[in-house]
């Protein structure tokens, strides 16, 4: 073969290969993209039904229950941005930070119960910290006072 | 006192770093020798300024001087002396110090070893080398100065989070930075290369160790980071795909397909574009990863308090940085001319589509990375690209990667039809094929993705043993048998064994791993793996500046008594924040790793217990490669000149 054949047949293979390889990643991509919903958005039925999405707020105080000895770590909470409240099924171990009245994002899918039903309950690093999904979501809800989103040491 | 001697320090530097950059780049474009001779001694004026700047907080931070408004905000007095050491870079300002701290100590290197090399290209690199500081500098200095004190002074600190209270601290972040900011001077060769219109085989040779040293870092910044993340967190992953992992993979990814490519370009002349575009990049996602991680767009532990001022100076300084020296690569170019030619079947050409598989992978790295930001920051909603997505791109991107490795090194240079070792190579991947079918076939719960991984992972070893058999056969004498050995051949060696060990951690942790949430009360007991751990109870533990809950999990196996895992949950008192202190039983075949959650009440607790089978070789993997990378980067031949005269 001459060289300039061997250059097209080396041009083809990689042409094919890169658009093989953006056909891949764009298809993995869209399918993985999880899109952050307040709980205002989920009351008035904006978030999806069929797929998994992220929901941030507080912790409802006093709305955190564990079941009862014997079962497993089942766990239960409430997510508010003041406005609207999100009932939260959990099972597994919850992050060190999770406290109630400090922010959250869970990320899991809407059951037909309106339950939302997390797989994830996201850890943060930090105290003092708040995650921007959840600050955004209780400043879109006209809840978010400085004082109650930076308040404790 | 001592405070505003590194508050003067670092102006000093800056003034340095502003001469070094005009005279040097100014004295190479005026042929003005005795501005480039002086250039060196503003290298030492910047590297000495920026140490003196660096020892003084240091000092206010052992001496917890709380009138420094930094060390109020992230020291305290009952910490421990080490985390006082590691609290100067645990905070925004500090670590952009360490950043500036390291720039001149790779520019004070660069000056040393380039005593030889002509005036004129010394001059430039060191010019760039002082551009690069004036921006880091002045950044430092006009926004994130550590120097500020505070008034009224207070009474104790508000102490450093406990996540950053433990040794990684001590590795993670200087080795990490070796690697971003190293990869500085092949970007600085290369500005110097394009300005004088000539990238030859001097400027190959030169940015090749440069460029191990700093992916050598990097692979064990990176690595160390990860092996902290997987005790630390509490979940028991080693990578999350994290925006903060993905800015310092992103420039690891560029930064190997770099030292490959200039390792082409040294050898053979070939790849001289490619090689310079790979060194642009590198050195351009290094400070786009500055931008995600220090501009305070994150959320993660590495973002510290965020101020909008300065991301977009980052942000700026970023744009005028790549856009510059991409505009004199499309600019220059074609005028320095595109090396030798080469076929597709040839080590050049193998080699030429691994970088290119790697520079695709960054792509869709930087895809995931960017894109929810870029959302977020146009305001056109929230969202998050999850794990899957980069685990389907990157997986196969790699396997193909891994296939190449074996055929890229052995082929003939230029062209190599009908010269290839066909029929070892049969044998190899009938090995390799073979030995993946056995394991899959005799344990349980692997996937064909599993099946591939293994079956790549022993081609590569079986391959690279097959190298070196033939490579021993030539019976070469024993002093260039030890030399190629204890140099670039052996480092490459060991670097793709590296790969192939951490491909097989890979594989067997994702598809043989085990984790599980449980509830306990004293006195039950789970199984993990072949071993059994019962709970046998709660004891308190305090510690130097928390109060700690401690379990008891004897570990038992066949009957007997193994270890004790005794995991705990630590509140500490400055902050009072919660931590998770997991206990791990290590060892080469396995992990057994508990992680104590909350009270839930009735004696009974939360616990995370993972079975997690050859995860360590992960980080052996990249500890191969780092020590591969270093040994080729020490090699002789690969060494730059010794010193000539100038």
């Amino acid at each position: 073969m001459t060289a300039k054949r061997w250059r097209m047949l080396w041009l083809g293979a990689a042409l094919v290969a890169l658009g093989g390889a953006a056909t891949l990643v764009l298809r993995a991509f869209e399918s993985n993209l999880v899109f952050f919903y307040s709980p205002t958005q989920v009351a008035a039925q904006q978030a999806p039904t069929t797929r998994a999405f992220r929901v941030g707020g507080l912790v409802q105080q006093g709305s955190v229950q564990r079941a009862g000895a014997g079962s497993g770590l089942q766990v239960s909470f409430v997510v508010t941005d003041g406005a609207h409240h999100v009932p939260v099924r959990y099972s597994g171990m919850l992050p060190d930070l999770f406290r109630e009245g400090k922010g959250v994002v869970a990320q899991g899918t809407l059951a037909a119960d309106g339950w939302f039903v997390a797989q994830q309950v996201l850890a943060k690093h930090d105290e003092n910290y708040m995650p921007p999904e959840a600050a955004a979501a209780l400043q879109a809800a006209g809840a978010a006072t400085r004082t109650q989103v930076a308040s404790q040491p | 006192m001592i405070v505003e001697l590194g508050h003067l320090a670092i102006s000093v530097a800056l003034a340095a770093s502003v001469a070094l950059a005009v005279l040097g780049l100014g004295g190479a474009a005026r042929h003005d020798a005795a501005w480039m001779r002086f250039a060196p001694r503003l290298v030492v004026v910047q590297a000495a300024t920026v140490t003196l700047a660096f020892a003084a907080l240091t000092w206010a931070f052992v001496h917890t001087d709380f009138s420094v408004a930094l060390v109020a905000g992230y020291a305290h007095s009952a910490l421990p002396l080490v985390y006082r050491y590691t609290a100067v870079w645990g905070n925004h300002e500090g670590s952009m110090l360490l950043w500036v701290w390291v720039l001149a100590g790779w520019t004070l290197a660069v000056a040393w070893r380039t005593r030889g090399a002509s005036l004129v290209q010394r001059a430039r690199v060191l010019g760039v080398m002082g551009l690069i500081g004036v921006g880091f500098l002045a950044f430092l200095l006009f926004t994130s100065n550590p120097f500020l004190r505070a008034w009224p002074v207070p009474a104790d600190g508000q102490g450093m989070n406990p996540l950053l209270q433990d040794p990684g601290m001590v590795w993670h972040p200087p080795l990490l930075y070796m690697g971003y900011v190293g990869l500085v001077v092949a970007f600085a060769y290369t500005v110097a290369g394009l300005l004088q219109g000539e990238l030859g085989s001097a400027w190959a040779r030169a940015i090749r160790p440069w460029t191990l040293v700093a992916w050598a870092f990097l692979t064990v910044g990176i690595a160390l980071g990860s092996f902290w993340a997987y005790y630390e967190l509490g979940w028991g992953g080693w990578w999350f795909w994290d925006p903060v992992e993905n800015a310092s993979f992103m420039p690891w990814l560029v930064a190997t397909a770099l030292l490959h490519s200039a390792a082409m370009a040294d050898a053979r002349g070939s790849f001289r574009l490619w090689t310079a575009l790979l060194a642009l990049l590198g050195f351009a996602l290094a400070l786009l990863g500055t931008f995600i991680v220090r501009s305070g767009v994150l959320s993660s532990v590495h973002a510290f308090a965020s101020d909008p001022g300065r991301g977009l100076f980052i942000l700026v300084f970023l744009a005028l940085v790549v856009g510059g020296a991409l505009a004199l690569y499309a600019w220059r170019a074609p005028t320095v001319g595109v090396g030798a030619s080469f076929q597709g079947w040839s080590r050049e050409g193998l080699l030429f589509g691994q970088t290119l598989l790697l520079m695709v992978a960054a792509a869709s790295v930087l895809l995931g990375t960017l894109y929810p930001m870029l959302l977020d920051a146009m305001g056109l909603g929230k969202l998050s690209v999850g794990p899957p997505y980069f685990e389907a791109v990157f997986v196969p991107l790699m396997l193909l990667v891994m296939l190449l490795m074996v055929p890229g090194p052995v082929l003939a240079w230029r062209r190599a039809a009908g010269r290839a070792p066909w029929r070892a190579w049969m044998v190899v991947a009938g090995l390799a094929v073979g030995a993946a079918t056995a394991v899959v076939w005799w344990v349980p719960g692997a996937s064909w993705a599993t099946w591939g991984g293994l079956a790549l992972a022993a081609w590569l070893t079986f391959g690279v043993a097959q190298h070196m058999v033939q490579w021993w056969r030539q019976r070469l004498p024993a002093s260039a048998r030890w030399r190629a050995l204890r140099g670039a051949k052996g480092g490459m060696w060991l670097a793709h064994l590296g790969v192939a060990v951490f491909a097989l951690g890979v594989a067997a942790v994702s598809t043989w791993g085990h984790e599980q949430d449980v509830r306990l009360r004293p006195g039950q007991a789970i199984a993990v793996g072949n071993v059994e751990l019962r709970f046998d109870g709660i004891t308190m533990a305090p510690g130097p500046n928390y109060f700690a809950v401690r379990a008891r999990l004897p570990m038992q196996q066949h009957g007997q008594t193994v270890t004790t895992l005794e995991p705990e949950r630590r509140l500490y008192l400055a902050n009072g924040q919660t931590m998770t202190e997991v206990a791990i039983d290590r060892s080469l075949w396995r992990d057994v790793y508990v992680a104590l959650g909350e009270s839930l009440g009735n004696d009974a607790f939360a616990f995370r217990v993972h079975h997690k089978p050859l995860v360590n070789w992960i980080w052996l993997g990249c500890l191969m490669m780092a020590l591969g990378g270093l040994m080729a980067a020490f090699d002789r031949r690969a060494a730059l000149p010794p010193a000539q005269a100038a």
